[in-house]
């Protein structure tokens, strides 16, 4: 049994740390927090440039050929960073949508710029509020065209492209759209973390290419989001160890009655909850990047399994971060808001946490009977 | 056991809803608020002193209070009427809760003839807001910890130091002020207790953003401030006495909050669909929602329960404290949980577009608040365990200590 990342994955994530931390420090975040700017176009071309756009993108599409371990890794010290840039709408969603149902001539239309970081994308699937899974999509595909609204699209004011989920003849399927054709209005909304862009886009007989078969979209978007969920919870752990780590800090160098508050029972238990939770989150994360690598048949489980518990995990590391900085934790000034407003963006971007606890016991119950 | 008004409280509140009739406007659903339409919170506390002399020129303000000091030294189930009745009319509420609910029962206390005389009335009418200048950057859960001092000149006091989170400062015009005028006796003994006139040369008032993008707390800098020894409430060293009669208060006053409780959830849960039906249909939903719907009841009726007890003429104890306890909690994850079910556009503010106009994102931010201000969750709890269970005290490294040689702050 090796359970363990290799040195040299360990290696790239300890690079990873470095970049982050000296491109991306939490001033960057508060930057754009408190801007007029989408996100951090500097830090994007540093990140373009280090080549992690291009991870997984074969060479023959003029990416690195990493592994998904590989991006497990980098996808950690995103989260660790909260990088305010559309690192995950671009790589993990439409890059993997393409990866996964695009045609040859389709990838090599996007995935060498997306690799260069020329192009971004994104995917275009929520319907307002609540969750749209198998109710179909009331965007429509006809003569080669979309209709129809999409609301929230996350980095649908920054991105290039998207990957939407729309109804074509054949019923759900997906579509690539530039999304600088004139034809579409787009509404940038007001958020709780204005560091991770979201905008309604309106689509008005806008042209659009099929992606993957007709019809075929539903099972191609849970396919993508499967993956995605690995991705994203790499970045959920990392953000959680990160304002587990922050609380500590505090809690060691503030004192109350005479002592360092760390030293009070009441905050070493919550801190070692947080941690308890975040090692089982991890733990689950190791296991769905090993499904997630080698493609096994677990995977739709292991995904699940790690979204689930890692999802669970920042919430608890990121408000009982705030509680434990006391009244410094409700401050502005302080950092521990973004880990709060970040916690609830990665959770529900994906869908929420009910949908996937669905997905998770449909599929073990479904992997037991069989 | 009897839930319907006695012929007397029927009397009461009908009488209630007679005044509040002939000088405001009901509701027309229970979401409105008077604040919607404000431009600003100057505006919010010029309309909340015209509605407070409204009250008191027709002897419904400070209900509980004595009547030689403005109040209508109503019963506490009368209080209770009142504020039943009060909630279903656009009026405003909030800005005078800490000199109300605070200082004014404090001054009653400990205040000389004088002292009541001369601020009492301008409470009741209020003409004059009260803020609280308890927290100190190195003193919050530990108030007994606190370090601005206080020295004697003359018939005067001089203060230098620093308080903060002070809710209301740079609206108040005076101050309830605990200060250190003896470092080198136990922490408990050198405190001494202050009314401080908040436009006195000295005092600076720097706003704090909080989380929410909004400022009601802040930074209180005293830089040489005289006050005169008649503004001592209590005895010199006694200031923790004083102090605790008003927090005693402070648990009492900070009562029920805004932002969305079980059946705006419940409301939601009905017009969002998960994993393909509605929110309300689901098992796991409903779970959620009957949990915390205990706790919204077990609150509702705890609170019942005390009023009971203190209409028989008992003291509120530390029990009280469980309902900012559970009820903190139960609003920050019941906020989380709506934005959950709202799935990706859970993140959305915008009051035009969130159901409910954003309710639920708003508590999402505003509630970590609740687990901190007034006492944490943490020291709550201790409370209980002590104060209620009788539960031992944890050990005190800094008992009996001088203050002057405590460990303190973030430093060591
Ligand atoms: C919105 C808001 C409004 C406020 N308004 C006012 C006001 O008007 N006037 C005023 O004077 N103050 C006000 N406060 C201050 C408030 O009372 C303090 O923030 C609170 O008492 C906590 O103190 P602290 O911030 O120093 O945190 P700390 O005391 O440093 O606490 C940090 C952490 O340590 C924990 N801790 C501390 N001691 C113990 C212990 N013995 N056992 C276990 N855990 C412990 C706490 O629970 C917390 O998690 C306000 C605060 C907020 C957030």
């Amino acid at each position: 049994m090796n359970f363990e990342f290799s040195d040299n994955q360990k290696l790239l994530k300890d690079q990873a740390n470095k970049f982050l931390a000296d491109k991306c420090p939490l001033t960057t975040v508060r930057t754009i927090l408190e801007g007029d700017e989408p996100y951090d176009k500097a830090l994007w071309n540093d990140i373009v440039n280090m080549g992690w756009t291009a991870a997984v993108i074969p060479e023959e599409f003029d990416g690195l050929g990493l592994g998904y371990l590989e991006l497990c890794m980098i996808a950690e010290e995103m989260g660790r960073s909260l990088a305010p840039v559309p690192f995950s709408s671009s790589v993990y969603l439409a890059t993997e949508a393409l990866l996964l149902s695009g045609n040859l001539e389709q990838k090599e239309q996007y995935l060498p710029k997306l690799a260069a970081g020329e192009l971004i994308g994104t995917v275009a699937d929520a319907e307002g509020y609540g969750s749209t899974s198998d109710e179909g999509y009331s965007v429509t595909f006809t003569d080669g065209r979309l209709t129809g609204e999409k609301m929230p699209v996350i980095d649908g004011d920054i991105a290039d492209f998207a990957v939407v989920a729309a109804n074509g003849a054949k019923g759900t399927s997906l579509y690539l759209v530039d999304l600088s054709d004139a034809s579409i209005s787009k509404e940038v909304l007001s958020t709780l973390d204005p560091t991770r862009s979201q905008a309604r886009l309106t689509f008005n007989g806008t042209p659009a290419q099929l992606l993957g078969e007709d019809g075929a979209g539903a099972l191609a978007l849970e396919k993508v989001f499967d993956n995605a969920a690995v991705l994203f919870a790499f970045e959920q752990i990392g953000a959680a160890e990160a304002a587990l780590d922050a609380a500590k800090d505090y809690a060691m160098n503030r004192y109350a009655f005479g002592r360092s508050i760390a030293s009070f029972q009441a905050m070493k238990h919550k801190m070692a909850d947080m941690f308890v939770a975040l090692e089982l989150a991890r733990s689950n994360c190791y296991y769905g990047a090993w499904a997630l690598s080698t493609g096994d048949v677990e995977l739709p489980v292991a995904a699940a399994t790690a979204r689930v518990s890692a999802t669970k995990a920042m919430y608890q590391c990121a408000k009982e971060n705030i509680q434990i900085h006391g009244g410094m934790g409700f401050t502005w000034e302080f950092d521990c808001h973004f880990f709060y407003r970040r916690s609830k963006l990665l959770a529900d971007n994906l869908g929420s946490q009910s949908l996937w606890e669905e997905k998770l016991i449909s599929r073990v119950v479904a992997s037991t009977a069989a | 056991m009897d839930f319907n008004d006695t012929p007397e409280e029927a009397a009461f509140r009908a009488e209630v809803r007679t005044f509040l009739d002939s000088v405001a406007t009901r509701k027309s659903d229970p979401q409105d608020s008077w604040d919607k339409n404000l431009k600003n919170e100057a505006e919010a506390i010029e309309i909340a002193k015209a509605w407070q002399r409204t009250l008191h020129d027709n002897g419904w303000a400070c209900l509980h209070w004595p009547k030689e000091y403005g109040g209508r030294a109503a019963t506490q189930i009368e209080r209770v009427i009142w504020d039943q009745e009060e909630g279903q009319y656009l009026v405003p509420k909030g800005f005078f809760m800490i000199g109300l609910g605070m200082a004014g029962p404090t001054i009653m206390t400990y205040g000389n003839d004088e002292q009541k005389a001369r601020h009492l009335p301008t409470l009741a009418s209020s003409e004059k807001v009260w803020c609280q200048l308890f927290s100190e950057p190195v003193a919050g859960s530990d108030l007994a910890g606190i370090r601005t001092k206080s020295e004697k000149d003359g018939d005067d006091w001089i203060i230098n130091g620093q308080k903060i989170w002070t809710s209301g400062a740079h609206y108040s015009d005076w101050g309830i002020l605990v200060t250190r005028s003896d470092p080198t006796v136990a922490k408990h003994k050198g405190m001494t207790y202050f009314m401080v006139d908040m436009k006195s040369p000295g005092v600076e008032v720097r706003p704090i953003k909080q989380i929410t993008g909004g400022s009601g707390f802040n930074e209180v800098f005293f830089t040489d401030v005289r006050i005169p020894d008649s503004q001592r409430l209590g005895e010199v060293g006694d200031g923790w006495n004083v102090a605790l009669a008003t927090l005693m208060n402070e648990r009492v006053a900070v009562g029920e909050r805004k932002g969305g409780d079980v059946l705006e959830l419940i409301e939601l849960a009905k017009n969002v669909n998960i994993n393909g039906k509605p929110a309300i249909e689901d098992g796991a939903v409903r779970a959620k929602l009957a949990k915390w719907y205990t706790e919204f009841s077990g609150l509702k009726f705890t609170r019942f329960r005390s009023i009971s007890a203190m209409s028989r003429g008992e003291v509120p104890g530390p029990e009280n404290s469980i309902g900012k306890l559970v009820g903190a909690a139960k609003s920050q994850d019941m906020a989380e949980f709506a934005m959950m079910l709202m799935d990706r556009a859970g993140m959305i503010n915008d009051k035009e577009i969130a159901p409910f106009s954003g309710m639920f994102q708003q508590t999402f931010m505003q509630s970590p608040s609740g687990r901190i201000a007034g006492g944490t969750d943490e020291i709550l709890r201790n409370v209980v365990a002590e104060r209620v269970l009788g539960l031992p005290q944890e050990p005190r490294s800094d008992k009996g200590m001088p203050y002057n040689e405590i460990p303190t702050g973030t430093i060591k």
